[in-house]
């Protein structure tokens, strides 16, 4: 059998959150299939990379260093990584479900004739019988994820084809050190014996990235707000709450749709998950797209006008009321009864 | 200097508005259950080769779907816009594809159209949100390929520049023609449909269509060749039926599962300041704040 491999994002130099969330399932997983973690990085001046994800677990990183790889493009990738797919032949192969993942996962299950299920939130290992073949399998990745904008769940597995391949999106996993002087192997990929002139033919002209600015994944009190802060300024109006809370604010789509908050600050099933232990959510109805990333919370506070909103479901304290003048009065009481 | 371009869309269920029926018991999904529309990032695209045709004057756009019969809609839809034609491609050996299955017969079909400058394709389809079928088509043409597009700045002497929009910045790259593209939300919408075309086109049928009304149509679409849809089955494009359907697809759905609420036991508050104070004090006394 094949091992399981997990495809490392980095940031400047940094192996991305999301890739370590991965390296840390992926660990568990390998564990459970008596495989080994693998892990590949590509991109440029990686020395000294394998220092950040041996802790985690991998027991062989395959590093691809090359000036061609310094900024991601979609060919060059799919090429190193094909490569090195034919021979070492995963069993399972995990990335995020980021811009890169999503451009680059197809490229890779489409050259390598094998399924791909994006967006994962949930991945387990267990065995499958096909009645109709007659076939049994065992030790099957199952993946996990909402279907039909987040109404059902479906597991879907991939019987006969490999790598069993999946994204999970950043922050779905838990990130853990598996051991902190575990050490495994590093192995060099020849990426100029690769690399063919056609895979170089999309040029990257300009790029402005920003540093996210929002760290509201790792934020222990969150406060988010939805379509029913009613307007920028009256979502504004949480940053208050955030700060005398020492909190970060989130916020629903509708909200990020009707521009009072920015992407990033997005959570549910195409934003980010969250598991603080604290989330109020003020103004937020509550629909299934959003509550899937942020009903682990440990309390979860909804203050909301419709005494029947699907959020109070799942909510420990309920309000009941205006959510501006609810929120004004909570920053009014917490100042007052804190020391 | 015209460009062709062929725009992939895909009818989709509208999974903002799902009931019970929605999936059938082998776990595909009960299509005849929902309202059917245009895939939303979908119309994102024509938009942007509509844009490219205006800039371009002799460019021309045809409309690629795969789909059961009704998704000839999609092509009349396109045609409204402003596209200039169609291809359904149906057939019962389609059924139940997953993005790799439906990556390989549009490629198939994309190979028998044969001469196209650019392919462009919605980012993701509401019904999957999977994101994989035009990287896939890319990589089974050998083409270049360029997601997340949010503006194509231009489309001349071989080249096309295009700028993308990333979770965390916006960046302008350049590729060769042809290649494929697939476009978001973030790109402007589509124009509406343009009523002089939508007399046109009200009564472009595909064959199948036609068979189903009187003969009046028939002789109608004979007149005015553009009235047809071109309707493929497997048998008008040469593929390897192992590859295609439920069988040529690799992932399989092993289980469905509703998404169920476990409600919790919740304290109700009402909005006066006694209530919420004792909220705040019990909060801080437990240690959930300050
Ligand atoms: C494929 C797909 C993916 C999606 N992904 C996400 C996602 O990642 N994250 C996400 O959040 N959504 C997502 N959605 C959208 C989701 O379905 C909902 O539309 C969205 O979460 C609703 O946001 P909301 O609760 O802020 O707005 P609404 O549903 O409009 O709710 C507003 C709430 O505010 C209350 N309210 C109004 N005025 C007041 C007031 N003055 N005082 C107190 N309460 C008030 C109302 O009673 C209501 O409950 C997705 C949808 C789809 C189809
Ligand atoms: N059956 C189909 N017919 C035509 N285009 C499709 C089809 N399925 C997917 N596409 C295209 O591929 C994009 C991504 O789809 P998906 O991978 O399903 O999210 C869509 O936005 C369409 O442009």
């Amino acid at each position: 059998m094949g091992n399981l491999f997990v495809i490392c994002e980095i940031e400047e130099g940094k192996i991305a959150d999301v890739s370590l969330e991965l390296l840390t399932k992926g660990r568990s997983l390998a564990n459970d299939l008596s495989c080994k973690l693998e892990a590949v990085v590509l991109g440029h001046q990686l020395k000294g990379i394998e220092k950040q994800v041996f802790p985690f677990g991998v027991d062989v990183l395959h590093v691809a260093d090359s000036k061609d790889l310094d900024i991601y493009t979609t060919l060059p990738f799919t090429a190193v990584i094909v490569d090195l797919f034919k021979q070492e032949k995963p069993e399972i192969c995990l990335l995020g479900a980021t811009t890169l993942g999503r451009d680059l996962g197809p490229r890779i299950s489409s050259a390598l004739q094998s399924g791909l299920t994006a967006d994962c939130t949930s991945l387990e290992i267990g065995d499958h019988e096909d009645k109709k073949a007659g076939k049994n399998y065992k030790n099957l990745l199952y993946q996990i994820r909402p279907a039909f904008g987040g109404n059902i769940v479906a597991t879907i597995i991939n019987p006969d084809c490999r790598p069993q391949m999946a994204t999970v999106r950043e922050g779905v996993m838990k990130m853990e050190i598996y051991n902190e002087s575990h050490k495994g192997k590093v192995k060099t990929i020849e990426v100029d014996k690769i690399l063919k002139p056609e895979d170089l033919v999309v040029k990257v002209i300009e790029r402005h990235m920003e540093k996210s600015k929002v760290n509201i994944k790792n934020s222990s009190i969150i406060v988010a707000g939805g379509y029913g802060m009613g307007s920028r300024e009256g979502f504004n109006q949480l940053f208050q709450l955030a700060e005398v809370l020492s909190a970060e604010v989130g916020a629903s789509r509708a909200a990020v749709d009707a521009g009072y908050a920015d992407h990033e600050r997005q959570i549910g099933q195409t934003g980010v998950t969250v598991r603080p232990k604290l989330y109020i959510a003020c103004g937020i109805s509550g629909q299934i797209q959003h509550t899937a990333g942020m009903e682990e919370s440990a309390m979860i506070i909804a203050i909301n006008n419709d005494s029947n909103a699907p959020i109070n479901k799942i909510a420990d304290y309920v309000i009941n009321g205006e959510v501006n003048d609810i929120v004004a009065k909570l920053i009014k009481l917490y100042k007052k009864n804190s020391k | 200097m015209g460009l062709k371009i062929i725009v992939l869309a895909k009818q989709v269920p509208d999974t903002r508005n799902v009931g019970k029926d929605a999936m059938k018991a082998d776990g595909t999904v009960n299509r005849a259950a929902l309202a059917a529309i245009f895939n939303p990032e979908d119309l994102n695209a024509l938009e942007q080769a509509l844009r490219l045709k205006d800039r371009y004057p002799g460019s021309e756009i045809t409309i690629l779907t795969m789909g059961p019969g009704r998704a000839a809609d999609i092509i009349r839809e396109g045609l409204y816009r402003g596209a200039d034609k169609g291809y359904l491609l149906t057939d019962r050996a389609f059924a139940g594809s997953d993005t790799l299955a439906t990556s390989y017969a549009i490629a198939c079909a994309i190979r028998k159209i044969k001469n196209f400058d650019l392919i462009v394709a919605g980012r993701q389809a509401i019904d999957g949100d999977t994101a994989q079928v035009g990287p896939q088509v890319a990589e089974k043409l050998h083409l270049p390929q360029i997601t997340y597009a949010q503006e194509v700045k231009s489309a001349e002497n071989g080249k096309i520049t295009v700028v993308r929009r990333l979770e965390r910045g916006v960046e302008t790259v350049e590729a060769p023609l042809p290649c494929v593209i697939t476009v978001n939300s973030s790109a402007p919408d589509c124009r509406p449909r343009n009523a002089k075309r939508v007399m046109k086109y009200k009564h472009a049928k595909t064959v199948t269509e036609s068979q189903a009304q009187s003969e009046d149509y028939i002789d109608l679409s004979t007149d005015r060749p553009y009235l047809n849809i071109e309707e493929w089955s497997v048998n008008d494009i040469e593929t390897d039926m192992k590859w295609l359907g439920l069988g040529g697809s690799p992932t399989k759905v092993k289980k469905i599962e509703n998404v169920v609420f476990q409600a919790k036991e919740s304290k109700r508050i009402t909005n006066n300041e006694e209530e919420l104070e004792a909220m705040i004090v019990e909060l801080i006394e437990n240690h959930t704040i300050g």
